[in-house]
C-alpha cells in the first residue's frame, strides 16, 4: 500500500505525511468524547467519510456538532447491526468510544451489557471486515486496579495485582483481553489501546467533576489518593492523531505529575469530609447532587493511580498538559464558587498578622 | 539548649566526622513549624530561644515577626493547596515545615544522634542506602532521614521504602507517602534510583524491627536481596549503614503472637512497660544513637548480572557483613565512650 512507500521515503517522521483512512466508524456519539472526536474528524481534510454510531439519538448540543459532515447511524452495538455497516461502507477504521465508566440510566447490568456484549460484537464485525485497517479503542487506567501492594507508579507493562472489584475496571480489562484476542486474529490491523486517566477540563461533566462541585466534598479518612487527571482537550488530540496517524500499541494517556485529593479540595476552595470508607458511599447520596460513588471510585479514592506517560509522548510526540494545570483549567471553568476563596484566606492571613504586629508593637510600647 | 556544637559529638577515631558548619547550614533552609510556631504566638514578649541563630544582617528585633510571618504564609498555602507532591506523594513543604522539626527534637535531644562517614553519600545522583532495622516501630528509618538531610552539605532527602503493611493502614500510609517513602518493590525503587534519589532499604524487614532483645544488632536474613538486583540494575552504588542506638528504645522482651494474629500485625510487642504502662509505655527510652555510613559499594556496568542470584546472594552477604562488623565495632566504641567499656 501507499503507506508502505511513503514510510520508506519520508525516513525519519513517517506519521506526520501519512493519508488518513477513507471511512472511520466511531461510536458513542451521542456522548460528549464520540460526537467531539466525529466532529473533529469529518473536519479533517485527509478523513475521508466519519460514521457516528449511537443506540440513541445525539442531544441537541451533540447534533449541532454531528451535522458538520458525520453520517450518524442509529444502531446497537451490542446487536449484530454494526457489523452490517462496516462490512457495506467499506470501513477503513473503527474509534471504539462507546464504553462508559460513569453510571447511567440503565445502572450496572446496561453498562456492562454495552462495554462488555458492545465490544465483543464490536470486534466480531471488525473480524469479518477486510478492508479495516485500524481500531483505536478508549480504555482507561482503571485497567490497573487499585491496591496497596502497587508500584506508586504504573507503565503499560504493569500487571493488575488482583482483579479489581470495580465493574469498570473490570469491564475495561475485559475488553482489553478481547481486544488482544481481535490482534492475534487479525495482525493486519493496528489496535491502538488507550488507557485515560479520569478526563477533566472546563468542559468535561464526569460524576468527578459533579463531586468536586459539592461544597463539602467526602473523601476517606486517613487516606490522602494521589490523583492524575487528563484534560478532554488533550485526550480528543490523542484520539485524532491514533486515527490519522499510526500509532498501535497500547498506551496510559494522562497529564504528568500528581496531585493529592486534599488537595484538589482545597484548590478547589471546597472543604474536605473525610467519612469512614463505608460511609462514603451514602455521604454522597444523601449530598443529593447526582453523585453516586461506585466501587471504582471508592478504590481510586483509597488508594490513588499515578500513570508514567513516557511511551506516549515520545510515540505521539505530544505531551499533555499537566495534571495541575488541567485541573486548573477545570477550576476556572466551574467559576470562582467555593467556600473558601484563596483571596480571602490570603486576606485573614494580612489580618491576623496585622493584629499581631499591632498587639506587640502595644506590647513594646506600654513596657 | 541543644545547639550542635554543646552535644560534644564525639570524634570518631576512623574520619568521618561530621562538618562543624551542619546547624547553621541546615537551619536557615528550614521552613518554621506551624506546630511549633503558632502556639508561641501567644508568649510573644520573650526573647528568641537558641534555636534560630541571628542573622548577622538583620537584626534580631524581628525575628518573631518574620517567624510569626512565615508560619501564616505557610498555613495559607497549606489551606489553598499551594504546594506540589511528586509521582511518588512525597511533599517537600510538609516535610520541611512540619515533619523534620518535630523529629529533629528526638534527633537531637532524646536519642543525640552522631553520624560519621555522611560523605560516603554522593552529593548528586543515586545511591542506595542499606540499614539494620531495629526498634519495634520504624523509628531508626526516620531518623536516617533525618541524618540524612541535616548533616549532608547538600542536604537530600532519603526515600525510604516501606513494607506493604505500612501502606494499607490509613493514615501511617499517607503520612509515610508525604515523607517521601514508598512501597519497598523493584519498580519503585528502580524509578527512584533512575530518578536520581538517595533510596533508603531495610532489607531485614519486621524480622529485623520484631526481633527479641536478647537478639539485639544480630542482624537478621537480608529476604530475596531485591535491593541488590535494583542497585545492578540500574549502576546504582550501595551505601551500607549501621545503626546503633535504636535496638534499646523499646527492649522487646516476649512477643504474643496469638494477639498479634488476632490484630493482624507482625508481631505483639511486650516491653518492660508496654502494654503495662498503657500509652505511657510507647515512650522510647533516650538510648544514644550512632549511624555510620559505610565505604559505598560500586555496582556500575553490571546490569546484565541483576538477575543472577549467585551475585545478587554475594552482594547482599557483603553488605550484611559490612554493616553487622561496623555495628560490633561501633557498640564497643558507644561503651568506650559511655564509662562502661569492656573490662579489659
Amino acid at each position: 500500500m501507499s503507506t508502505g512507500q511513503e514510510r520508506r521515503i519520508n525516513g525519519a517522521i513517517p506519521r506526520r505525511r501519512h493519508r488518513g483512512p477513507g471511512v472511520v466508524l466511531v461510536t458513542g456519539v451521542a456522548r460528549y468524547l464520540g460526537a467531539q472526536v466525529a466532529a473533529r474528524l469529518a473536519a479533517d481534510s485527509r478523513i475521508g467519510r466519519v460514521i457516528g454510531l449511537d443506540s440513541e439519538q445525539p442531544p441537541a448540543e451533540f447534533a449541532i456538532l454531528l451535522a458538520g459532515g458525520v453520517e450518524f447511524v442509529a444502531a446497537d452495538i451490542t446487536t449484530a447491526e454494526p457489523a452490517k455497516i462496516i462490512s457495506s461502507e467499506r470501513v477503513e477504521a473503527v474509534v471504539h468510544l462507546a464504553v462508559a465508566g460513569d453510571r447511567h440510566a440503565g445502572g450496572r447490568p446496561a453498562m456492562k451489557e454495552q462495554n462488555v456484549i458492545g465490544t465483543m460484537q464490536l470486534l466480531a464485525a471488525c473480524q469479518q471486515a477486510p478492508d479495516l485497517r485500524k481500531i483505536v479503542i478508549r480504555s482507561s487506567t482503571a485497567a490497573y486496579g487499585a491496591s496497596f501492594r502497587d508500584p506508586a507508579v504504573f507503565t503499560e507493562d504493569t500487571e493488575p495485582r488482583e482483579i479489581p472489584r470495580g465493574g469498570f475496571a473490570r469491564d475495561v480489562l475485559d475488553i482489553e483481553g478481547y481486544v488482544r484476542g481481535f490482534q492475534r486474529r487479525r495482525r493486519d490491523v493496528a489496535a491502538t489501546v488507550l488507557r485515560f486517566a479520569p478526563f477533566i477540563g472546563r468542559r468535561a461533566n464526569t460524576s468527578l467533576t459533579r463531586y468536586f462541585a459539592l461544597p463539602f466534598v467526602p473523601t476517606v479518612l486517613g487516606r490522602d489518593p494521589r490523583l492524575q487527571f487528563i484534560h478532554v482537550d488533550d485526550a480528543l488530540e490523542v484520539l485524532h492523531r491514533s486515527v490519522v496517524e499510526d500509532h498501535p500499541g497500547t498506551f496510559n494517556v494522562a497529564g504528568a505529575g500528581v496531585i493529592t485529593l486534599s488537595q484538589a479540595v482545597r484548590r478547589a476552595n471546597r472543604i474536605a469530609v473525610p467519612v469512614m470508607e463505608q460511609g462514603l458511599s451514602a455521604a454522597a447520596g444523601l449530598a443529593r447532587s447526582g453523585v453516586k460513588f461506585t466501587l471504582d471510585q471508592l478504590d481510586l479514592f483509597v488508594h490513588g493511580r499515578v500513570v508514567d506517560t513516557t511511551r506516549l509522548i515520545k510515540e505521539y510526540g505530544y505531551t499533555p498538559r499537566t495534571t495541575s494545570d488541567a485541573f486548573a483549567d477545570f477550576l476556572r471553568g466551574t467559576g470562582a464558587g467555593g467556600i473558601l476563596p484563596g483571596d480571602a484566606v490570603a486576606a485573614a492571613e494580612r489580618s491576623i498578622l496585622g493584629g499581631i504586629r499591632a498587639a506587640r508593637a502595644a506590647l513594646r510600647d506600654s513596657s | 539548649m541543644t545547639d550542635f556544637e554543646s552535644r560534644s559529638g564525639v570524634p570518631y577515631p576512623n574520619g568521618g566526622h561530621v562538618s562543624p558548619a551542619t546547624p547553621a547550614a541546615a537551619r536557615p533552609r528550614i521552613a518554621p513549624a506551624p506546630s511549633a510556631a503558632a502556639p508561641s504566638a501567644a508568649r510573644l514578649p520573650e526573647p528568641a530561644p537558641s534555636r534560630v541563630a541571628p542573622r548577622p544582617a538583620a537584626p534580631q528585633q524581628d525575628v518573631w515577626d518574620r517567624r510569626v510571618a512565615d508560619a501564616l504564609a505557610f498555613l495559607r498555602r497549606r489551606l489553598t493547596g499551594a504546594y506540589e507532591v511528586d509521582e511518588f506523594g512525597f511533599d517537600q513543604q510538609l516535610t520541611d515545615g512540619v515533619f523534620f522539626p518535630l523529629l529533629r527534637r528526638l534527633y537531637h535531644d532524646w536519642f543525640r544522634v552522631d553520624v560519621e562517614g555522611i560523605q560516603n553519600l554522593p552529593a548528586t545522583g543515586s545511591a542506595l542506602v542499606v540499614a539494620n532495622h531495629s526498634g519495634v516501630v520504624a523509628m531508626d528509618a526516620l531518623m536516617l532521614t533525618v541524618a540524612v538531610h541535616d548533616e549532608h552539605p547538600a542536604h537530600r532527602y532519603l526515600r525510604l521504602l516501606g513494607a506493604d503493611l505500612v501502606f494499607r493502614v490509613p493514615f501511617i500510609s499517607e503520612l509515610a507517602r508525604k515523607h517521601g517513602s514508598t512501597l519497598a518493590c523493584n519498580p519503585d525503587a528502580e524509578r527512584l534510583l533512575g530518578d536520581g534519589e538517595l533510596v533508603g532499604v531495610f532489607p531485614e524487614g519486621f524480622k529485623g524491627v520484631g526481633k527479641l532483645y536478647r537478639d539485639r544488632y544480630k542482624l537478621q536474613r537480608f529476604g530475596r536481596g531485591g535491593f541488590v538486583s535494583a542497585a545492578l540494575r540500574t549502576g546504582t552504588p550501595i551505601v551500607p549503614v549501621s545503626i546503633v542506638g535504636a535496638e534499646e528504645i523499646y527492649p522487646m522482651i516476649g512477643d504474643i503472637k496469638p494477639l498479634a494474629r488476632l490484630l493482624g500485625w507482625p508481631y505483639f510487642p511486650v516491653t518492660p512497660t508496654f502494654p503495662w504502662l498503657g500509652p505511657l509505655g510507647m515512650i522510647p527510652l533516650p538510648s544514644k544513637w550512632l549511624i555510620s555510613f559505610g565505604t559505598p559499594i560500586e555496582t556500575a556496568g553490571r546490569a546484565e548480572q541483576a538477575d543472577d542470584p549467585a551475585v545478587v546472594f554475594n552482594l547482599a552477604d557483603q553488605v550484611r557483613e559490612t554493616i553487622q562488623q561496623t555495628l560490633y565495632r561501633l557498640l564497643e566504641q558507644r561503651d568506650r565512650d559511655s564509662g562502661k567499656g569492656p573490662q579489659r
